[in-house]
């Protein structure tokens, strides 16, 4: 039976009704039309050129001063011509891949780890009570702190990094689903029940969505703290049969007492970093809070 | 609470009966003491009262959010639909989704859920808004996609705490007008929670005033007034000066002591 011929026409002769209502709805939606999309992107891209462009212009002039030696203190152009060099043959692409993939693959391992571990905290008491305190200390316990023992435990290799990652970015992502959760408003866990959503459809429909801008902020977080992690224990974990990444790379720089190498390498990290804060998190954070009316405009 | 424990005798063919009912939380002080009220079948009823009456703690029994210390809860048609003051939409949502998951936990089949819940939010004059954000709308129009989701429950008893009280006047006015429209075609049984006296008498069959610590049943009005109802008219105004005497003399014994 359809809901509507219960007792017929829903209109039931009320278009008085219908014409207010509908007045009503049309003042009442805010019209909001954002600045075109190219004036956007060109807004949004000339201040940080122009920090870019004063910042190399300090560092060259700082260089032309003379207050440092060249080989400590090397010219912007000297460090361009490193990466010059490292594009040439393929050096600086390489280390950037592998330290990618291992970062990737540890994160997604920590967020196979943290996910599940974070819900678990948030949701049965006796494991907050237990683990919750030590999850959110190990946040604040550098990543170079397990690099030792990782290495005692499994070797100098593969291993011994991915193993820093994980134990680098877990807790981030652990504690980002818990204060996810923690910050579920109470009146949306009522309307899934007064809906009668229990139990596994609960977790599905209400919880889980709910708790998702705390996690994306802790996956970012994740991120941040196994890309520091990796770079930590590439710095150390080093040996000839192992794949060069971007710290095994910045490594040698160290060794041969080479600062434009030094500089050049810690250029690298910091655009891969840069650049998958704003290629996968900055618009997945962008989204997640458009969809829910919570993204403020700012000018 | 066991079916022995309910006196058979006291068993009404109502949509809502309400036997003995007390509540307290914890140890403290009973919330509700021995409310007994019966809502008839396709009866619009007012509860109102002061704060600290209980009329929201009601509510959640009839709902079954909660369970009273005493007394018994009966609702022969099965699970009410409950409304709040904030239309309590999901936001990762879009207002169709808001009420195709409504069916969805109630059991729809996936292939039925998109067209009757298009059905639903014609029937709350929104057609066209099933796509839009929760965000994007008005106030005015959340309240509506909430009582459409209420309505996908499928329930004709809708329960109702105070659902226009965060509205202008002039889009309460409207929704008033809605709900008594809606609840003609939909032959809906309504419990509706407020503390506005107008309101009340506007809406109502039968207005109840409630005491406040406890809340108890004070007193009952039946309201003769033909529909359609305006609330600035002389009749409502009327009745709602002799409830509001009644409602200040409750007011006022709390202060006596």
């Amino acid at each position: 039976m359809s809901i509507l011929d219960r007792r017929g026409n829903p209109n039931g002769g009320n278009d008085d009704l219908a014409s207010l209502e509908a007045g009503l709805d049309a003042l009442e939606t805010r019209l909001d039309a954002g600045p075109s999309r190219p004036r956007k992107l060109i807004s949004a891209t000339w201040p940080p050129l122009l920090a870019i462009a004063l910042l190399l212009l300090i560092w060259e002039l700082t260089y032309r001063s003379g207050v440092k030696p060249a080989y400590a203190l090397p010219s912007p152009a000297d460090v361009g011509l490193v990466v010059r060099d490292w594009l040439g043959d393929g050096t600086l692409l390489g280390a950037m891949g592998t330290s990618l993939a291992r970062g990737g693959l540890g994160f997604l391992a920590a967020l196979a780890i943290g996910t599940p571990l974070g819900i678990l905290i948030a949701r049965v008491r006796p494991v907050r009570r237990g683990i919750g305190p030590l999850v959110s200390g190990l946040q604040s316990l550098p990543s170079v702190a397990w690099v030792p023992a990782a290495i005692i435990f499994f070797g100098i290799g593969n291993t011994a990094i991915f193993a820093v990652v994980l134990l680098g970015a877990t807790p981030s992502i652990a504690n980002g689903m818990v204060s996810g959760i923690d910050q579920i408003p109470p009146l949306y866990q009522r309307v899934g029940k007064v809906l009668g959503a229990r139990g596994l459809a609960s977790a599905r429909h209400v919880l889980l969505p709910a708790a998702l801008p705390g996690y994306v902020g802790g996956l970012r977080q994740g991120w941040a703290f196994s890309w520091r992690s990796l770079m930590a224990a590439e710095l150390i974990v080093n040996s000839p049969e192992l794949g060069q990444g971007l710290g095994q790379l910045l490594d040698v720089g160290r060794s041969q007492n080479d600062m434009s190498w030094v500089f050049a390498g810690i250029l690298g990290i910091l655009v891969v970093g840069i650049a998958v804060e704003l290629c996968v998190f900055a618009p997945l954070e962008r989204r997640v809070l458009r969809r829910r009316g919570l993204l403020i405009a700012r000018t | 609470m066991t079916v022995l424990e309910e006196p058979r005798v006291t068993r009404s063919t109502g949509a809502v009966s309400l036997r003995g009912i007390t509540k307290r939380f914890g140890d403290g002080p009973n919330v509700l003491e021995d409310v007994t009220l019966d809502v008839a079948e396709g009866e619009f009823l007012c509860l109102l009262g002061a704060s600290g009456c209980g009329k929201s703690t009601l509510l959640n029994l009839v709902a079954g959010l909660d369970q009273p210390t005493a007394g018994a809860v009966h609702v022969p048609g099965g699970r009410a639909a409950l409304m709040f003051q904030e239309p309590a939409l999901l936001p990762w949502l879009t207002a169709g989704q808001n009420v195709e998951l409504a069916l969805r936990l109630r059991g729809v089949a996936k292939g039925a859920r998109k067209a009757r819940a298009n059905e639903l939010l014609e029937l709350v004059r929104l057609r066209g808004a099933g796509g839009k954000r929760v965000h994007e709308l008005s106030g005015g129009m959340r309240q509506r996609v909430a009582m459409a989701r209420a309505l996908a429950q499928d329930s004709h008893v809708l329960l109702m705490d105070e659902p226009f009280a965060a509205l202008d006047a002039i889009t309460r006015d409207v929704l008033h007008e809605e709900l008594v429209r809606l609840r003609e075609s939909q032959q809906l049984t309504v419990l509706f929670v407020t503390h506005n006296v107008r309101e009340a008498v506007r809406l109502g069959d039968r207005v109840v005033l409630m005491s406040s610590r406890p809340g108890r049943v004070a007193k009952q009005y039946p309201v003769d007034i033909a529909h359609p109802r305006r609330i600035e008219s002389p009749e409502v105004a009327k009745l709602s000066v002799d409830i509001t005497e009644d409602l200040r003399t409750e007011i006022r014994r709390h202060g006596a002591h």
